[in-house]
């Protein structure tokens, strides 16, 4: 039994925070703001230990705590983080950060519950991420809706509450079946420890049933085709922040349920269903891209081209099997599974800052449409140079995150099959083509109509906000080492899961 | 499964000590009444102190006496005390009081007050108490024949509203119907075995299917069934949690069910242990049913307290899902479940009575629109009550729905568990139209609701408790196991 330690902080410190905020009420929006903005902080400050202490190349899990939570259904409070878990959580705590001061000024409308949800939305996120309990998993993965349902409901567009509700009962669907195939492994393992489920041994029927509730579970999550539908609703209609973390972290758990619970879990039945897989991701990437690329909206493009993004991680999580099957190099699938892991990040990164953008843009003209747009760099110089970046980062761009993610992936497809990797080479064009026309007619060109040409142009938080979030993406772009270094091992052992059957008999 | 020992063991000081919560309720509604008559007039309030006292000696008396982990028989057999008795005899102690607490404002401002209300609410508390201890087929039905009619009392209690008249007409003609069912059911039964003892019924009913036996036990189910609210005996559960005044709902919806959980324990998993594979099935088609027509019916509700009848149909399917797993672990995943929405819809009709004012019944759905500007505390407990009833996570609900489900899947029924979780979705919704209103919706012309400070310390006790329980749920789990072995 460990004692309480800095995961627990990262997790309790930001809820706590939010409940300060909470109370300070309405009316003294001042200080509820700065309450805020301290305690995401403190929080992102409670990280750099976390990444300090991180030992490099173990696949153990470390900073554990584990304490007697529920002795009547054997379930542990045990946490601890591996080099997949990490780089969520921190990525999780350098988002927050940006979400509150977007909302500095925007948000005048019940601002202390605002920053209150999303401060108990971070908590609950890490939470998420380090839970090395199923039980503990899934409290936190299911208590996260509760706050999102609020955030998109009060603070969304015209139609927040038909978004909310769809988002609230698609996610919570998939979840509940989630929670079935978790008490039935609990049954068969007696313990909720997300250990000893991977390495419970499954027939091949129970995998397949099992995989397919996780799958309901996580795909709606990610989101995959054809479940993705919720996704353009919810992200249209929530406030930037909301769009924000919806899009940074929220999407990344399905992703990391899939590395965390499907692989290690039932790996025979995702060798048996790959093919069904890596069709949905394909169609993701190919389809969604160009669904993305008509869009009127800017939300909704920024949020199809999630989608299609998203469509890598599951890609490269996938195609272990294919790659294995065609050519046996281990080097191959760690390519992928890497691939996955650090598109999440970026992802995370650069769609939030995109989402961010577009906040600044709407937060001045009040619209989102993008032919309400048009020169917008003559008035606002700094932000266009910042839009393009992110833009051209959200397309692949050498040098920024989002290039390492997809380069890894591909290189992976092409390992497993020529068509593969043409498939999903193909959105590196579709996907620079509505980027850049994107960018062509909100950016540049003519200033479009008197109210752009009235638009000020980024004021020093927002340009803080960029800035760092454009550094990050830079820096991940150009020397992703680091991060890469944190995840090896980890990814190394989850291969070995992976490829390990768990049929009866076969070990 | 409650052990069928013919003699119990030694009893420690008498045995009337351990009768003392029925004792002691006996006489304080007797006092009371008197009090009631030739002080009562006046004095604002008297009788419910009377009642809170009568409560808290009860609660201090059982603590001292009447909690055994043993299993005793008194009476010749026909009362049976044991340790679930005594966990559920404390609970309904609590339970009657906070809900005292919050009505009595409610009744005040309505003129009602007469000191009958509080003594009907402690003879329909010493109903569900002979209940709980029943040991004979005589004891349960007298049990239950004195919690139903004070129930059908209180109902009525409102003389000028033809609402709740007709609500009491309709609970009476149905409810002596469910007693004549269940009178046959039991006739039947005594026919087969030739004994009224359940500790003997559980022994003898062991033969196989038996078209008598099964007749029997079918007029038992279904007055159980009504007893619950359990579709197709479900229609007198909307007509009288709108009809009756707010705070008799309240009564119904909590208290009330602790009795008909006792009802279930004592008559089917106690005395028709030996037959299990018969009454089980006839369980789960109630449960399945009623699992879906409270959830379907009360995404069409407009009235709040109509809602949660229909919503109590749903919840009462859960109760009899653990019930049909036919199990220990299922037995105590029905009292978790019945606990934790004691719990919940305690503060959720506690907070339907704290929003009603004098001259008006919060009672429209639409009537919470905007309470997040206009109250954001009460709006937030809301919040976490109405995410409880829906079962999700930090609150005790998840853990009641989670027990539930884990039972079913325990006893290899994974479709019905399956189909449990896909209803609560469709639950889901109705909850979250509450949430809904309150927070997306603009509150118009609505008030601010009054302060009452006392009433919102307890509701705020109340919801804490619903958080706590689902943050910490294992003092409450490990209770509920301990319980029923």
């Amino acid at each position: 039994m460990q004692q309480l330690g800095l995961l627990s902080v990262v997790i309790w410190l930001p809820i706590a925070g939010g409940l300060v905020t909470l109370g300070f009420g309405d009316q003294r929006a001042r200080a509820a703001r700065w309450a805020a903005l301290v305690s995401s902080l403190l929080t992102l400050a409670a990280c750099v230990p976390l990444y300090a202490g991180f030992a490099d190349g173990t696949a153990k899990f470390q900073f554990i705590e584990r304490l007697a939570w529920i002795p009547a259904l054997r379930s542990q409070y045990y946490l601890g983080v591996d080099g997949i878990s990490l780089p969520l959580i921190l990525l999780t705590a350098f988002m927050t950060v940006p979400v509150i001061i977007a909302g500095w000024s925007e948000i005048d409308k019940r601002p202390a519950q605002y920053y209150a949800a999303f401060l108990i939305m971070e908590g609950l996120m890490i939470g998420v991420f380090s839970a090395l309990d199923s039980l503990l998993f899934y409290f936190f993965w299911e208590a996260m809706l509760i706050p999102m349902f609020v955030i998109i409901g009060v603070w969304g567009g015209p139609r927040r509450v038909y978004a909310t509700l769809k988002f609230f009962l698609y996610t919570f669907l998939g979840s509940v079946l989630m929670l079935v195939a978790l008490i039935y492994l609990y049954l068969k393992t007696g313990d909720y420890s997300i250990a000893a489920m991977q390495q419970l041994p499954l027939t091949l029927t129970e995998q397949r049933w099992i995989f397919i509730a996780f799958l309901l579970a996580f795909a709606v999550k990610v989101p995959m085709w054809p479940v993705h539908t919720w996704l353009p609703d919810a992200h249209v209609e929530a406030p930037t922040g909301g769009s924000v973390i919806l899009a940074a972290i929220m999407l990344k758990m399905g992703g990391y349920g899939l590395l965390r619970f499907s692989l290690p879990i039932t790996p025979d039945a995702s060798h048996e269903l790959d093919w069904l897989m890596v069709a949905l991701s394909l169609i993701a990437i190919v389809y969604i891209a160009f669904v993305a690329l008509v869009q009127q909206d800017m939300k909704k493009l920024v949020a199809y081209s999630s989608i299609a993004h998203m469509g890598f991680v599951t890609l490269g999580a996938f195609l272990v099997f294919y790659i294995m099957a065609a050519t046996g190099s281990a080097q191959g699938a760690v390519n992928g599974l890497d691939g996955a892991l650090v598109q999440m990040i970026s992802h995370g990164l650069i769609s939030g800052a995109l989402f961010l953008c577009i906040g600044v843009m709407y937060g001045r003209l009040h619209t989102r449409e993008i032919s309400a747009y048009g020169g917008v760099i003559n008035v606002m110089p700094r932000f266009g140079a910042f839009m393009v970046l992110f833009a051209l980062a959200n397309s692949g761009l050498p040098g920024t995150s989002g290039f390492i993610g997809e380069f890894l992936v591909i290189l992976a497809s092409f390992k497993a099959s020529f068509w593969f990797a043409l498939l999903a080479a193909s959105i590196l064009v579709v996907g620079a083509a509505y980027n850049l026309w994107l960018v062509k007619r909100v950016i540049f060109g003519e200033v479009a109509n008197p109210q752009v040409a009235k638009m000020q142009d980024l004021n020093p938080r927002e340009f803080l906000v960029l800035g760092v979030l454009a550094l990050a993406v830079l820096l991940l772009g150009i020397w992703p080492a680091p991060m890469l270094n944190m995840m090896e091992a980890s990814v190394q052992h989850l291969l070995q899961q992976i490829l390990t059957s768990k049929l009866p008999g076969a070990a | 499964m409650m052990g069928a020992a013919l003699s119990g063991g030694m009893l420690p000081s008498g045995p009337l000590m351990l009768a003392i919560p029925e004792i002691s309720l006996a006489c304080a509604a007797c006092l009371i009444l008197l009090c009631d008559v030739y002080f009562g007039a006046g004095r604002r309030g008297l009788t419910a102190t009377l009642t809170m006292v009568a409560l808290t000696v009860g609660v201090a008396l059982t603590g001292q006496y009447g909690l055994t982990t043993q299993r005793f028989l008194l009476f010749n057999g026909l009362y049976v005390t044991d340790s679930l008795a005594g966990f559920l005899k404390m609970g309904g102690f609590v339970a009657m009081a906070t809900a005292v607490f919050y009505s009595q404002d409610y009744l005040e401002q309505r003129g009602m007050r007469g000191g009958e209300y509080y003594v009907l609410c402690l003879t329909a508390l010493l109903g569900i108490f002979v209940l709980i201890s029943a040991n004979s087929l005589l004891t349960v039905y007298l049990g239950l024949e004195l919690l139903s009619l004070s129930l059908y009392a209180l109902v009525a209690f409102d003389r000028d509203s033809g609402i709740a008249a007709e609500a009491a007409i309709k609970y009476f003609v149905l409810g002596a119907i469910a007693s004549g069912v269940l009178l046959y059911g039991m006739s039947m039964l005594y026919g087969l075995t030739g004994t009224l003892d359940l500790d003997q019924l559980s022994n003898t009913v062991r033969r196989g299917p038996d078209a008598a036996l099964m007749i029997g036990i079918a007029f038992v189910v279904a007055a159980i069934a009504f007893k619950f609210g359990a579709v197709p005996f479900h229609m007198w559960v909307p007509d009288v949690y709108q009809g009756a005044p707010t705070s008799v709902t309240l009564y119904i919806a909590t208290v009330s069910n602790l009795g008909s959980f006792a009802l279930i324990l004592r008559l089917l998993t106690h005395g028709m242990a030996g037959a299990p594979a018969i009454w089980t099935q006839m369980l789960m088609a109630l449960a399945v049913l009623s699992l879906l027509v409270g959830n379907l019916g009360a995404i069409a509700q407009t009235n709040i307290k109509r809602m949660l009848a229909y919503s109590a149909i749903a919840n009462a399917g859960f109760v009899l899902l653990g019930f049909a797993t036919g199990n220990t672990s299922g037995y105590q995943a029905a009292l978790i479940f019945t606990v934790a929405y004691v719990i919940t819809t305690l503060a959720s009709f506690g907070m339907i009575l704290m929003l009603s004012r004098s001259g008006f019944e919060h009672e429209e759905i639409a009537d919470f629109k905007g309470l997040a500007t206009r109250d954001p505390l009460l709006a937030a407990m809301m919040l976490a009550l109405m995410f409880s009833t829906a079962g999700v996570p930090p609150f005790v609900g998840f853990w009641a729905k989670l027990w539930i489900i884990q039972a079913l899947l325990g006893g290899g029924h994974v479709w019905l568990a399956t189909f449990a979780v896909l209803v609560s979705v469709i639950g889901a919704f109705y909850y979250l139209r509450v949430v809904w209103y309150m927070y997306f919706d603009a509150p118009g012309e609505r008030p601010v609701p009054e302060a009452r400070p006392r009433m919102r310390l307890i509701l705020l006790l109340n919801t804490a408790a619903v958080t706590l329980l689902g943050l910490l749920p294992n003092t409450l789990l490990s209770i509920c196991q301990r319980v029923i072995p």
